[in-house]
């Protein structure tokens, strides 16, 4: 028995005639301490795959099988970092990652919930921003609160939305590391939805594209067997990560293609965009 | 320096460019620039001001001769020609048995204010008085358990004000008190909300008589072998049914509208309804909640003069009624003396809540 189980999943949005399936037949299993990475065009059902995992959305078909058990709420062993932060802006940066350490330790004293909080914020380099409000952080400083909060929590795995999908590329390198490293350390069980088939490769065990939505579903899975930890400026001299690359690549695009000769429609994108993309031009 | 950043916090508080700019030029910091901002948000202000007291002066003018002449004539067709005369004589000595009575200029205004100040002065020295007179007496009174004897006359323009910020500071916090919470409920739950909303359609535009006369009808029969002062507790409980809508309308809508992202965190991190109530709907409703609460002191403040005047409680609305009633020579500029008054502080005290408001605030995206 796998550590996650999706089977045959499916999500349909609205009813009777306005309903659209947007994820049809999901079939995924993710054993312990793996790190797997979902690539897929935005508008495809990512976020709502995201949602199914960590509780917050309840599959119109199929289950999700957490440890063996169907998933039916949230739960503090799957952390979740969301696509847009959702920072709670009247709240500083230490008091954000207090609120999800509380929440996780009920038991614990103040004062070991605040060394908690520390170590956290200091291992996204957080520290002098401790007492700052997220209105006065950059989209990166916030997108590493989230990050914080999320750990912070000890989960034994976590989920990932997008995590980095508003930040600018050299910010974005960082967090990657920041983000395998405290993997790495804790552990834990990773889950990470992206659009960037580059950033999928540099961190999953296995990356697995999501073909578009509506009645999106998984395509074939790509093992990644580039030995850890990997070398960023040496990947694209690989010829694992070339190959993987290309065939994830070609995939995605052929998707794309065929659906665009199956119908005359222009597929159309939804305006989805992060919520603050100014952020991190701060 | 100190004093520059209070200066600062003061301009803030104003909310007009008006006290920066003076600002800039006590500290001597005038440039280019500023000279243009001194034209804009000094002088223009002060020139509007001027004019204004200008047309006011012309048009008190015209009205006074409309009712002058008015006069004459009515005394030419009743009287006949020396009784006409002697109106015409009577009004130009200004002798108070004969003079107009209309809109007051400026200058008659300027001198009722401090009549009405120098009348203050004048009770509270006589208040003074009549402490240090009964002192002793209320002591020994006091010691044999009877009541001590207190001041019992006419209160002061002052006195009155003071009287209508209290009433509306109770009605404003009645308003709070009941608002809050069921706004809060509402919110909450799409069937009360629902259920409630005839309610609030209804009651909202209820005008300020009516709740007066309701919570008269009510309260007249609850004080009625109690010794408390039941004109003050209607005329609050009446300002504060009749301004807490729109805190109770927007509290609702806040706390129905708290953005989806934060009650993914709530859930994510599996808050208890109470927390979340606490921690995460409350908090990101907080700017409505004091949208909603400002509109209510303001509209306190604006019904509590005509619930004062029809509940003859004392206060600053009573003041108007009275002296409209009383027809004195000088009625007509303390009616408009009171009306600056009311305006001013109106106008304090909705950027006292806006103060408040800009500290609780946060950016709506501040926090994704
Ligand atoms: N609550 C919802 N109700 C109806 N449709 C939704 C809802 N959430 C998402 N969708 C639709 O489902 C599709 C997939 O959305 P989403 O999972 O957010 O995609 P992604 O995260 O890949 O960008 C989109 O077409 C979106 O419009
Ligand atoms: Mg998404």
């Amino acid at each position: 028995m796998a550590y996650l189980e999706l089977n045959n999943l499916s999500k349909t949005y609205g009813q009777g005639n306005s309903a659209t399936e947007v994820l049809s037949n999901i079939n995924l299993s993710i054993e312990e301490g793996e790190f797997v990475a979902i690539v897929g065009f935005t508008g495809s059902g990512k976020t709502t795959l995201v949602n199914l995992v960590n509780g917050l959305l309840q599959p119109t078909k199929g289950e999700v099988l957490f440890k063996g058990q169907a998933v039916v709420g949230t739960s503090h062993e799957r952390g979740v970092i969301f696509q847009n932060y959702s920072l709670l802006p009247w709240l500083t940066v230490g008091q954000n990652v207090y609120m999800a350490v509380k929440e996780s330790f009920p038991k614990e004293k103040k004062s070991t919930l605040n060394k908690i909080v520390s170590k956290y914020v200091e291992m996204v380099n957080l520290t002098p921003a401790l007492n700052k409000r997220p209105a006065e952080l950059s989209g990166g400083m916030r997108q590493r609160v989230a990050v914080a909060r999320a750990l912070a929590m000890k989960p034994e795995m976590i989920v990932m939305d997008e995590p980095l999908g508003a930040l600018d590329a050299l910010t974005r390198g960082n967090l990657q590391d920041e983000i395998l490293n405290i993997w790495e350390k804790e552990k834990c069980t990773a889950l990470l939805i992206t659009n960037d088939v580059d950033e999928g490769i540099y961190m999953a065990d296995r990356i697995i594209p999501l073909r578009p939505g509506p009645n999106a579903t998984l395509g074939p899975e790509f093992k990644i067997n580039i030995d850890r930890p990997r070398d960023k400026t040496g990947l694209n001299d690989n010829p694992d990560f070339k190959r993987t690359r290309n065939a994830v690549i070609e995939y995605l695009m052929d998707i794309g293609n065929q659906r665009k000769s199956e119908s005359e429609k222009e597929y159309e994108l939804p305006d989805l965009s992060p919520k603050n993309f100014v952020g991190h031009f701060k | 320096m100190k004093q520059s950043i209070a200066l600062g916090k003061l301009t803030k508080f104003m909310g007009s460019g008006f006290l920066g700019t003076l600002k800039s030029i006590f500290t001597g910091k005038i440039e280019k620039e500023d000279f243009k901002n001194f034209l804009r948000k000094v002088m223009v202000p002060i020139a509007s001001i001027l004019i204004f007291i200008g047309l006011w002066h012309m048009g008190a003018k015209s009205l006074y001769t409309i009712e002058a002449n008015y006069k004459i004539e009515k005394a030419l067709s009743e009287q006949g020609q020396q009784a006409a005369d002697a109106m015409k004589a009577c009004i130009a000595s200004g002798d108070v048995s004969c003079q107009p009575n209309t809109l007051p200029s400026p200058a008659q205004v300027w001198a009722s204010y401090k009549t009405l100040l120098q009348d203050h002065y004048a009770i509270r020295a006589n208040k003074k008085a009549f402490k240090e007179k009964t002192a002793t007496i209320n002591a020994e009174r006091l010691a044999e358990g009877k009541n001590p004897i207190t001041y019992t006359g006419r209160p002061s323009f002052v006195d009155q004000i003071l009287t209508s910020l209290k009433t509306v500071f109770a009605g404003f916090l009645l308003a709070f008190i009941i608002a809050v919470p069921i706004g809060i409920v509402i919110g909450l739950s799409k069937t009360l909300r629902s259920s409630a909303n005839w309610l609030i359609q209804i009651f909202k535009p209820v005008s300020p008589v009516v709740w007066l006369l309701l919570v008269f009808m009510i309260v007249k029969t609850l004080t009625k072998d109690s010794q408390s002062d039941s004109a003050f507790i209607i005329s609050f409980i009446s300002v504060g049914l009749c301004a807490m809508w729109p805190t109770l309308v927007n509290t609702a809508m806040g706390v129905a509208s708290v953005d989806k992202d934060y009650i993914n965190v709530a859930k994510v991190l599996k808050l208890g309804t109470f927390k979340k109530v606490y921690q995460v709907i409350l908090p990101s409703s907080l700017p409505l909640i004091f949208t909603g609460l400002r509109i209510t002191l303001s509209v306190s403040w604006m019904v509590l003069i005509a619930i004062e005047l029809l509940a003859q409680s004392p206060g600053l609305g009573s003041f108007v009624w009275e002296e409209f009633q009383n027809g004195a020579i000088d009625s007509n500029s303390k009616i408009i003396v009171a009306m600056f008054v009311i305006g001013g502080i109106g106008f304090l005290l909705d950027r006292m809540m806006l103060t408040i408001q800009n500290m609780v605030s946060f950016n709506k995206n501040d926090g994704v």
